[in-house]
């Protein structure tokens, strides 16, 4: 379990200190899909680089299983960050790299398996994200889900402990979009990961929401699962939720009938 | 005055993150050798083209500009060599190499930062600093010295080209002058001078590409500042190590 406790972070401008995240307390479960979501500028990126340690918070606690990571040395970081995935928006694929190049790459930096068992395991993670086939192609020669799905590849590939995912949807259609959801779903149930998704995509919050922080403006707004953000009483988080008068028509509508919060 | 200080002191910080025991030597050596291959190799036909070019220039305007009857013709030969040894095999060439390799290295580390390709280095635990400008630095100061040998051959046999095509100086005088007075602290002193433009083109390039903040126009930007600081120090350092090695 990931604990968030007090956090606080600012920024330094040129008119001042700006404060993104204030006094931020969250837990994030283990063997659950996690959701941080928010509008565009809301701060859950901040967060998110705050909790996996690329942003150093001004105050506060996040603790990975009681290590709190704010409090920890270069080496006990190192040694916490190979417990950690990350799937970045853009999927941060290496160019140079064909897509078993990239599983293969923390295997060859971090484990001490022979040449034979990296290449098993970095085959076995392709072929669990469905892109048998395309270990031989670079990154440019994918397309966006497939480079999604070649980067949830290489954040298992370690068997991470923890796994982060910014904004996995962006840029997806929708029908990719619910693949990567599920993908991103059954590695988490099956491995037993504490998956932490950032996203403002609402089919997703409906689909695998089964522990949601909504963030508004860098406090945290609501805490909950998918099944009670349908009957919430939050004004922020439903114009958030139910930004689009189609959103609200199909809850009105399911609410009055009794249907489960299910993806649109 | 207060921001190039902390660009100064940000620039110390790079480089005690960069310089450091590689975490995997395998890694590091294929890296490095791919980097030598990259940064060095690769820009041989380059080196080879402005050097036949300059050596034949400096020949052709030393010749028109020695008109006094007192100077021996073979001072052609000798000019042109003290030319290429003490400045244009080292100095200037590090200059044009610093347009080639520097915008290479900037453009090539600043497109990973903004595809968030190093932060998922980071992510790994990974030092990415180390791991990815150690290579380069260690690749350019390893293949220059030969850059400058292959550019002080190719030049003086520019320039011996362009006495047997015009004639304007007999080959033999050429040969004579090139080989007259010859000092071989110059050609050391080119080839150490050599190491630290080397440094200075790779190791600010690399921070500038590694600190880009934004998207492409910002790389393209922190491409064309890399050039034009490297240029700068290496001028700078130019005249800092001449008075110091040659006074």
């Amino acid at each position: 379990m990931i604990e968030v406790k007090g956090v606080e972070k600012y920024f330094d401008e040129e008119g001042g200190r700006r404060q993104v995240l204030y006094d931020i307390n969250a837990k994030f479960y283990d063997g659950k899909t996690n959701l941080i979501i928010g509008q565009s500028g809301s701060g859950k990126t901040v967060l998110v680089k705050n909790i996996v340690g690329l942003f150093k918070p001004d105050k506060g606690q996040i603790l990975y299983d009681g290590r709190d990571i704010t409090a920890m040395d270069r080496k006990q970081l190192k040694e916490l960050r190979n417990e950690i995935g990350m799937l970045f928006q853009g999927s941060a694929l290496f160019d140079s790299e064909t897509v078993m190049g990239n599983v293969m790459f923390p295997l060859k930096m971090f484990s001490s398996m022979s040449a034979e068992e990296q290449r098993d395991r970095a085959q076995f993670c392709i072929d669990r994200v469905n892109l048998t086939g395309s270990e031989n192609k670079f990154p440019s020669e994918l397309s966006g889900g497939m480079q999604k799905r070649a980067a949830i590849a290489r954040a298992i590939a370690l068997n991470p402990r923890y796994l982060f995912c910014d904004e996995p949807n962006s840029g997806l259609d929708p029908k990719t979009s619910i693949v990567i959801d599920e993908l991103l779903s059954d590695i988490t149930h099956d491995f037993g990961i504490t998956t932490i998704i950032n996203t403002h995509d609402m089919n997703s919050v409906m689909g695998i929401g089964e522990n949601i922080v909504f963030i508004n403006k860098g406090h945290v707004g609501w805490t909950g699962n998918k099944d009670e953000i349908y009957n919430v009483d939050n004004d922020d988080l439903n114009n958030f939720v139910y930004a689009t008068d189609l959103f609200r028509d199909v809850r009105k509508y399911r609410r009055e009938h009794g249907y489960k919060p299910t993806r649109l | 005055m207060i921001r190039s200080l902390n660009s100064f002191g940000n620039y110390c910080m790079f480089l005690w993150r960069t310089i450091g025991i590689p975490e995997k030597w395998r890694e590091f050596i294929k890296r490095y050798l791919n980097e030598m291959t990259k940064l060095g190799i690769d820009s041989i036909p380059l080196i080879i083209i402005v050097s036949l070019f300059i050596g034949s220039l400096c020949t052709i305007l030393i010749k028109l500009n020695i008109t006094n009857p007192l100077l021996p013709r073979y001072a052609v030969g000798m000019t042109t060599r003290e030319i290429i040894l003490l400045e244009f095999s080292s100095s200037i060439l590090c200059l044009i190499l610093s347009g080639k390799i520097g915008s290479n290295i900037a453009s090539e580390i600043g497109t990973m930062r903004v595809t968030e390709q190093i932060d998922a280095l980071d992510i790994m635990g990974i030092n990415s600093a180390n791991f990815l400008v150690m290579p380069k630095i260690a690749g350019l100061v390893t293949i220059m010295p030969f850059l400058v040998i292959i550019c002080m051959g190719t030049s003086l046999f520019g320039g011996y080209l362009i006495c047997v095509l015009t004639g304007i100086v007999s080959t033999d005088t050429y040969i004579y002058g090139i080989q007259t007075m010859f000092i071989e602290w110059y050609v050391w002193f080119a080839l150490i001078k050599s190491l630290f433009f080397a440094f200075i083109i790779s190791s600010i390039s690399a921070y500038y590409g590694y600190t880009v903040q934004g998207g492409s126009t910002d790389v393209g930007k922190a491409s064309t500042d890399a050039v034009v600081m490297s240029n700068i120090m290496i001028l700078l350092v130019d005249v800092v190590l001449t008075k110091l090695m040659l006074q």
